[in-house]
């Protein structure tokens, strides 16, 4: 058993970064999430493992500095919330474009705009759906626990070089700022500048003897090549889509309404499930642990069998949602439900619209 | 015809010029009588000389010379517009034994990557900066850039830049020379063959300092022409540039060995 | 077994500190915790609350509407969260400030004097382990030794020498908590 401890989700995913064998996290503080850069400022992971750690001079140039350090083959990673996020989503975009592994944390505070520093799922789209410009997918992981904050750091890295694309960690104020019980895993090593040479032959750190340059770029003037190059990425995001999807299911086995939640979500869905099935009502959640690839065999299993109605819960307008109804295509009833704003919604208040969106209409 | 053939004259014993293998083979984006190619040229000759072509890994920006990549012959990431200076910095942070440059034009640098260009100076980032300042905006087309000179036309300032309405141009060189993370700052041309050997000891310089560990950033500005974006020839522009930019961008080194150069 | 506590205060009362040594003491017995505090600007000096559950099972919802026990230390959060308590729940209270008095009758309201005790021990700053110690005795989910243990665990190693004086505030709260209903 690994070391257990009582963290915040934002320490525990700075220490996983560490653990994990990160050669650099570049950073720039914004709350909810600031306890990452200075948990590992504090930590000096120079002396820990030689893990590089520098606080940029804004989210622009950490976003770009993930580029480049991520582009010579090490393991980069930085971290922000919302507003910072979409300031790196021209460099996400060229990340993608050149192929290079990285990975993002995004802890979501309420928006639009400035909006709160309140937990919030109101970057689904941008997450999901590409964020910047161009046709791009992020591999986006949910975590919904600390202990999975620490988790999918190594999980993230492995998609990243598996892939060579960006991958984002989504959570939120909730699962950032609370303390829960983590078994750290072991001090993984970090590669040698040789083992980085040998293992990554893509990556620009100097020309080899006897070899070709590298380039990474996202640019191609020439249309036809640009759109070979397109369908070479499509080809990547249908692999990963075939064979990365990640979830769990809880309670679906009897349900007759299945509840669909992510990250803190989830967590309240779950004491949903408590309240509702004191009532007598068979409910169950699906909470998909990657929003993409989205696990979409695993919602229409549960149409298959005729579920009675689908409840996504999010803290947002509804952006999950319209991925349920892409799966659904109408079969049966799929809802939202959801505050805003930085507002977390409680157990009761779900329940509450279980009755009234599902099970009373 | 003295009846001699290519292969009579081809020999190595004639050799007088070899292109540095630095260079691809690729034929120059670039207009005739631009400044780049030489730039390039001169960088990859510093390069090829201090033996390190392995060992380098140079970021290309966004503007004329985004291909950048295509005509230097090293490990190269072409960067969003404005962020070389980041992406080199994390490059030079992860691989502290390696040779690491940012190319960039004047938008590039002095624009859109000002906060980008400023803090890795300041940081005192153990890179070179190559930064062309040609005045103006070549790859879009002519557009007024922020070294544009007061009065000087371009198509979106097509009656003259008027400083009151559009700002002053931004000396930035002298501005980053001020910083104690610059080691090394200078300014040079590489319109003549004086200011191109002048050049190449410069850009040497830079890389010397970058490879013996010298505390700070090497920063070689180097002032072309745009004669498609001047809208002159060639000639015409290399003139207009003596008598219009080099008043105003004094050449020379700005600081040396950290430390400022007193004008006299 | 889980308990749903909240604790709430100004900030600076050691109401954070209190609620993560008590999910360390749960962490020590092989409990699974939560701690989930509020926070942003009205952390600065103004109100701060933290909910604390400790369960033999998986934590669901570490935000809650309704709790089992509620530590209240000061006015506001008692207007905030004396309604809050489940029917047949705890409210453990500070009189100090107080100036109305919860008035549920279907919960168990129990007072501690845990400024007083503080200040009579000469060090204001373990008022929080009065407090604590006083809940322990109300609801023994956790174990003194345990407490102990997430005390150590809990605290920089600079801080051990602290522990005894620490644990006599602890031990001073269980002897001094009453029922008043």
């Amino acid at each position: 058993m690994g070391e257990l401890k009582l963290m915040k989700g934002n320490e525990a995913l700075a220490e996983a970064a560490i653990r994990a064998g990160a050669d650099a996290y570049f950073g720039y503080p914004i709350t909810p999430q600031s306890e990452v850069i200075e948990y590992l400022m504090s930590e000096k992971p120079e002396e820990r493992t030689g893990m590089v750690v520098l606080q940029a001079e804004s989210e622009v140039a950490s976003i770009n500095m993930l580029y480049g350090a991520g582009g010579t083959g090490k393991k980069v990673m930085t971290s922000s919330s919302s507003p910072g996020i979409s300031l790196m989503q021209e460099g996400l975009s060229y990340i993608a474009g050149a192929e290079i592994p990285c990975v993002v944390a995004n802890v979501v505070r309420g928006g639009p705009g400035l909006g709160d520093i309140q937990p919030a799922q109101s970057d689904y789209f941008q997450a999901v759906k590409g964020g910047g410009h161009g046709d791009y997918r992020l591999i986006v992981l949910a975590p919904s626990s600390v202990q999975e904050m620490s988790d999918f750091v190594p999980l993230s890295f492995d998609l990243a070089f598996k892939y060579r694309t960006p991958v984002m960690i989504i959570s939120d104020g909730l699962i950032g700022q609370m303390m829960e019980k983590v078994e750290l895993f072991d001090q993984m090593d970090r590669l040698t500048d040789e083992e980085v040479i040998e293992k990554y032959p893509w990556a620009t750190n100097g020309k080899p003897v006897g070899k070709e340059r590298r380039i990474l770029t996202s640019l191609d003037l020439d249309p036809h090549k640009l759109e070979k190059h397109n369908h070479h990425l499509q080809a990547k995001y249908r692999e990963i889509e075939e064979k990365e999807v990640l979830s769990e299911t809880l309670h679906c086995d009897d349900a007759e309404y299945i509840m669909v939640a992510y990250g803190s979500s989830a967590r309240i869905a779950q004491k949903t499930i408590q309240l509702a099935r004191e009532e007598g009502i068979k409910v169950g959640l699906i909470r998909p642990i990657t929003l993409w690839p989205y696990p979409k065999k695993e919602i229409e299993k549960y149409v298959q069998k005729g579920i009675k109605g689908f409840l996504s819960v999010e803290m947002s307008m509804g952006q999950m949602v319209e991925d349920i109804r892409l799966v659904v295509e109408g079969r049966t009833k799929v809802e939202h439900f959801g505050r805003v704003g930085g507002v977390i919604h409680s157990p009761e208040e779900v329940l509450e619209a279980l009755k009234q969106k599902l099970i009373g209409g | 015809m003295s009846g001699l053939t290519v292969q009579d004259i081809v020999k190595p014993e004639n050799l007088v010029y070899k292109k540095t293998d630095l260079m691809t083979d690729k034929t120059l984006s670039y207009c005739p009588g631009c400044g780049h190619g030489t730039a390039h040229r001169l960088i990859m000759e510093v390069i090829e000389e201090l033996g390190k072509e392995h060992e380098t890994i140079g970021v290309a920006p966004v503007g004329c010379s985004v291909l950048a990549y295509e005509f230097m012959n090293v490990d190269m990431q072409e960067a969003a517009h404005g962020r070389a200076p980041a992406v080199a910095t994390a490059i030079k942070r992860v691989w502290p034994g390696k040779v690491v440059f940012t190319y960039q034009g004047d938008g590039d640098l002095a624009a859109i990557g000002t906060a980008e260009t400023i803090h890795a100076c300041n940081r005192g980032e153990k890179i070179v900066i190559v930064f062309i300042n040609n005045g103006i905006y070549g790859m879009t087309g002519g557009q007024m850039a922020p070294t544009t000179l007061p009065g000087m036309k371009t198509s979106t300032s097509p009656y003259g830049r008027e400083v009151v309405a559009m700002g002053n141009p931004l000396k930035i060189t002298e501005l980053v020379a001020q910083l104690p993370g610059t080691y090394f700052v200078t300014r040079q041309a590489v319109h003549t063959a004086v200011a191109v050997r002048k050049a190449k000891k410069a850009l040497k310089k830079a890389f010397q300092n970058q490879i013996d560990g010298k505390p700070g950033l090497s920063f070689v500005e180097i002032v072309s022409n745009c004669n498609s974006g001047w809208k002159m020839t060639p000639v015409d522009a290399n003139i207009w540039m003596e008598e219009n930019m080099f008043p105003f961008y004094q050449l020379g080194d700005i600081k040396k060995d950290g430390q400022l150069i007193e004008k006299k | 077994m889980t308990e749903e506590i909240i604790i709430a205060g100004f900030g600076g009362q050691g109401v954070l500190s209190m609620g993560k040594i008590l999910a360390y003491s749960g962490i020590m017995q092989d409990q699974e915790v939560s701690w989930m505090p509020s926070y942003g600007p009205e952390m600065r000096g103004g109100t701060a609350n933290v909910t604390v559950i400790v369960s033999d099972e998986r934590i669901s919802s570490p935000t809650l509407t309704r709790y089992d026990t509620a530590i209240i230390l000061n006015q506001q959060s008692m207007d905030k969260f004396e309604e809050t308590v489940k029917p047949g729940g705890i409210l453990l209270y500070d009189p100090n400030g107080i100036t109305h008095h919860p008035t549920r009758k279907d919960i168990s309201i129990y007072k501690i004097e845990g400024a007083k005790l503080a200040a009579s021990m000469g060090n204001t700053k373990i008022f929080n382990m009065v407090v604590l110690g006083a809940y322990i005795k109300v609801k023994p989910i956790v174990k003194l030794d345990n407490v102990i243990k997430g005390l150590k665990k809990s605290l920089p190693f600079r801080y051990h020498k602290l522990i005894p004086l620490n644990t006599e505030a602890i031990t001073m709260g269980m002897e001094n908590v009453d029922q008043i209903n």
